[in-house]
């Protein structure tokens, strides 16, 4: 109860903080008093704010829903432990995205990191506690590749301010180490973002581990990696990043064989949850796809897209968290006839679905249409037709649960199951329909990522 | 004068008329009074345009902005508002049906049945009053959405893969091929808004640097991309959907759905690209191949179907083709007699779906092998189904007639001989699969013992009579009011102005 109280205190003071940089421009808040490039500053404006606001509303509607499904899939003993490492994961987040100092964002990430491992070996399933072990590999790595080229960086400026860092690195662009440092953090965060082909461990983390960990890790962690490339292309320079380097071909490339690689596993899947991870993989491939473009349209798109796949992604994970609740499984063979015991999870389910799919009315519109415009203003035909595909894989593998749940007859024992309670079936709501609403209104969302992308591509030519 | 008021409640209507059905789902009569009601009265908006808009009058009502530079908006032109009142009245007339056929078939979940019927009906009318692209992608894929409960109401197997289907045809082409075209039209030009002459051309020469060689790609990607026209390769979704209730067959599947895919292809031809635009460049001529080739084997499909309502739909999609090809001879007569034939096939399918729809429910008969005698059975229903076969076919003083003469003008206009050719050889073809289950059903005597012995049931519920009454009569009268649609349709904005 007081972890709910805490996270829906601190979803409003983000969304508080998102309209004050709106209206007033940058917040700078001096840690300690001391001031930078001496003490470590928080500093936010609208691309942080933002996200902050994803990680808010996401983590809102997830420890809403939490009760029941935590009572159900973790066990006695193990409960309060639980919410613990919840509030250290949000604050590792929170403390990510907030901060303006560079080796202050490795201590959160690894903050945030250890709290989701052991959240995912609290799932049930014997096989989370490997893949809560593939990801502390991969994800330790992710986190000294980034601390080694926090380190670089710090040798050649001399300073761990991130506006104090960019205004240094401008002279020195040329330098070896610089560029080896840019190699070490693009590898580091792409890792914990899980950009193809370093997505291996997340299908696993995300299928075993407890439903709710899963919706708060797809809606606000690897959002926050993605959020963390953004700072630091800021931090080198847009045009460095994608003028004197290839960064914006190497993302797209990635992005669009992760996408198909990704939606097509999807497709090939039988259990529910791994299937809705797969499909993670292949929206974060929309998101770095959208980045990669490196124009205003498509960054804008990429951010967007943050936030609507956080909506939809976080629903449908939390419509199969009430489906574990009530029948104990996500295997697709036993969704069967759910639509009729549980008509509200699985309309919710739907909504958000559709909003996966892209279709329009629902916020995936949205960003596909950005994305996709981003992609054919520069010409990269290749890429509209990935975006295309993938919908399409995305209406296989989304129909096969719908097909399942509405299509076929209700199985043994399927007659005994209730809808979830009212809180669950709120919190899914919450998302669910804030994805339609801000497909169909997609002003606020939108221009908030569009000014975002504005400073992350300021220093474009 | 301001009527965009009307324009609003016209989309607004169709919700309502769903939070009357969900009030009254307790209660069927006050249920499908709802639907009858909205039904009503939304052909009666549409109806009060009509004066207006013949004068020239362009209403528009536009929302907010839903996409940045693209606004939700709408605006009523001649083709649109055409359009509605052929789906509006034609709702009336099928609610009143499927008070009759649902309840004989003692169907299920009948609320979840009008609800999605209103809904779909929504879509219909936003589509068909859509200012621009992305508005009428909105709606023309809400109508997909709206559509998947009501052709799988039975449930079951065959309901499901029909599903798989529909949803993968319809869902495939729009948001692949019609998507990039409308995208790819958007960057290039900066504008999705529809208008007079289309959007490519300043005098006649070609603006944005776009090579004629784009503009073609770009009527291929948006007339393929609309699966709902039902050109080959994209058919199938269309006989699969048969395995809805038949009123969703009659009003969907050969009127709302269907009409605007061929609807579509007639609005961006016209006011997107430009009838003028593409003529002076020749482009469209693989597109009309194509669709002188579906209309032509749709017809050869339907002549081999032995299952009625199947029949009925390779007949739809030969029709839709009529249609297409008349949008792709890119001169205005043909767009004109593509309006004027979704307006006569409209009323001519409906009437033959509500034919085989009464046949089933009274005899429980399905196939044309097993139509013997039902004519005598059921005269008023077989005769309107004689009636609305020759309409089909486009024979003199049925509806249908004008659609065919015009096309066939627009034809030797083009100096395209062999559409022409194509045209007659689609009406032969129509009578080919429409005449024996009408003929079997008056003069086929019971042969065999494999037929079972006919029962006196008699005609089918009054509503259902009463709705294939009317349907047939006004494919007839729509012969004599050739002259005011040609009128009105005339009023189209072809050139820029």
């Amino acid at each position: 109860m007081l972890a709910l109280v805490v996270t829906w205190a601190a979803f409003a003071i983000s969304l508080v903080l998102l309209f004050q940089v709106l209206n007033d421009g940058p917040i700078r808040y001096f840690f300690g008093g001391w001031a930078p490039p001496w003490g470590i500053e928080y500093r936010i404006d609208a691309l942080n704010g933002f996200v902050l606001v994803i990680v808010g509303f996401v983590s809102a509607a997830v420890l809403l829903f939490a009760g029941p499904s935590v009572g159900k899939e973790i066990r006695e003993g193990h409960q309060h432990l639980f919410y613990a490492m919840v509030m250290l994961l949000l604050a590792g987040l929170y403390g990510m995205a907030i901060t303006g100092d560079a080796f202050n964002v490795f201590v959160f990430l690894e903050i945030a990191s250890l709290a989701s491992y052991a959240l995912i070996a609290m799932g049930k399933d014997r096989r989370a506690l490997t893949a809560a072990f593939q990801y502390l590999v991969l994800g330790t790595v992710g986190a000294t590749f980034f601390l080694i080229g926090i380190g670089l960086l710090y040798a050649m400026t001399g300073t761990l301010n991130m506006v104090d860092m960019a205004e240094r690195i401008h002279g020195i662009h040329g330098s070896r180490t610089v560029l080896t440092a840019f190699a070490f953090l693009t590898v580091g965060i792409a890792l914990k973002a899980a950009v193809f082909p370093m997505h291996y461990w997340l299908p696993g983390a995300y299928a075993y581990a407890p439903s709710v960990v899963s919706a708060l890790l797809a809606g606000t962690a690897t959002k926050v990696a993605v959020y963390l490339l953004l700072r630091f292309i800021m931090i080198f320079g847009a045009d460095f990043a994608y003028v004197a380097l290839p960064l914006g071909a190497t993302l797209t490339v990635l992005a669009a064989v992760g996408i198909l690689i990704a939606s097509s596993s999807a497709i090939l899947q039988n259990d529910a949850k791994r299937l809705l991870a797969f499909s993670s993989v292949a929206h974060l491939g929309y998101i770095i796809l959208g980045i990669g473009l490196g124009n205003d349209t498509g960054v804008t798109g990429g951010i967007l897209h943050m936030f609507n796949h956080a909506l939809a992604k976080g629903a449908v994970f939390l419509a199969m968290g009430a489906v574990m609740l009530q029948i104990g499984t996500t295997h697709i063979n036993r969704l069967q006839g759910l639509g009729r015991v549980m008509p509200w999870t699985m309309a919710g389910f739907t909504a958000a679905g559709l909003s996966l799919i892209g279709v329009p009315l629902t916020a995936g519109f949205v960003s596909k249409w950005y994305i996709v415009t981003a992609a054919i203003d520069r010409g990269w035909w290749p890429l509209v037709l990935v975006m295309v595909a993938s919908s399409i894989l995305a209406v296989f593998y989304i129909w096969r649960i719908i097909d399942a749940v509405y299509f076929s007859a209700p199985g043994p024992g399927a007659e005994n199951v209730k809808e979830a309670p009212m809180t669950m079936l709120a919190a899914l709501w919450m998302l669910a329909g804030a994805s339609v609403y801000f497909g169909i209104d997609s002003s606020f969302p939108a221009s908030v990522a569009s000014k975002a992308a504005a400073i992350v591509l300021a220093q474009m030519p | 004068m301001n009527e965009s008021w009307i324009i609003g409640a016209a989309l607004v209507t169709p919700l309502l008329a769903m939070v009357g059905i969900g009030v009254f789902r307790q209660r069927p009569n006050a249920r499908e009074a709802a639907s009858l009601v909205a039904g009503i009265v939304l052909f009666g908006l549409a109806a009060w345009l009509v004066p207006g808009v013949a004068d020239g009058d362009r209403p528009e009502l536009i929302l907010y902005e839903f996409l940045p530079g693209i606004s939700l908006g709408f605006r009523v032109e001649p083709l649109g508002l055409g359009f509605a009142l052929i789906a509006s009245f034609l709702w009336v007339i099928t609610t009143l049906y499927s008070i009759g056929y649902m309840r004989a078939h003692n169907a299920s979940n009948q609320t979840r049945f009008y609800l999605f019927f209103a809904l779909s009906l929504g879509a219909v009318s936003g589509a068909a009053f859509a200012a621009n692209l992305v508005t009428l992608y909105v709606f023309y894929e809400a109508l997909t959405l709206a559509t998947i409960p009501l052709v799988t109401h039975s449930g079951g197997e065959a309901s499901r893969r029909a599903g798989r289907v529909y949803v993968g045809l319809l869902l495939g082409t729009s948001l692949t091929m019609m998507l990039i075209a409308i995208a790819w039209i958007w960057t290039l030009t900066g504008t999705t808004e529809f208008v007079a002459g289309g959007v490519f051309t300043e005098g006649g020469t070609l603006k944005f640097g776009i090579t004629p060689g784009i503009l073609a790609a770009l009527l291929v990607l948006m007339v393929l991309g609309t699966g709902k026209a039902g050109l080959m390769p994209f058919h199938r979704w269309l006989p699969a959907a048969m395995v809805a209730p038949t009123p969703v067959s009659a009003l969907l599947h050969a009127v709302a759905v269907v009409k605007l895919g061929v609807f579509t292809v007639l609005k961006v031809t016209i006011y997107t690209f430009g009838i003028e635009t593409l003529s002076s460049f020749g482009i469209g001529r693989a597109l009309m191949y194509l669709a002188a080739f579906t209309l032509i084997a749709a017809g050869i499909f339907a002549l081999r179907e032995d299952n009625l309502k199947r029949r009925l739909a390779y007949s739809t999609i030969s029709q839709l083709a009529y249609i297409v090809l008349g949008a792709m001879l890119v001169t205005k007569v043909g767009a004109i007699a593509g309006g004027m034939h979704i307006t006569a096939h409209a009323f001519a399918k409906i009437t033959l779906f509500f034919c085989a729809g009464a046949v089933m429910v009274t005899l429980h008969k399905t196939k044309v092998s097993e139509m013997n005698g039902v004519g005598r059975n059921m005269p008023i229903t077989m005769t309107a189904f004689l009636v609305a076969s020759l309409s089909v076919a486009g024979l003199p003083f049925t509806g249908g007639f004008w659609g065919k003469w015009y096309l066939a003008l627009g034809a030797l206009e083009t100096d395209q001989i062999v559409m022409f050719w194509v045209i007659l050889a689609g009406s032969l073809l129509s009578l080919g699969y429409l005449l024996p289950p009408a003929v079997r059903a008056f003069y086929g005597g019971p042969k065999g013992a494999d037929q079972p012995p006919m029962t006196l049931a008699g005609e089918a519920r009054w509503p259902m009579v009463t709705a294939i009454t009317v349907t047939a009569v006004i494919s007839v009268l729509l012969f004599f009011a050739a002259e005011p649609i040609f009128g009105f349709l005339d009023t189209i904005d072809f050139r820029g102005r």
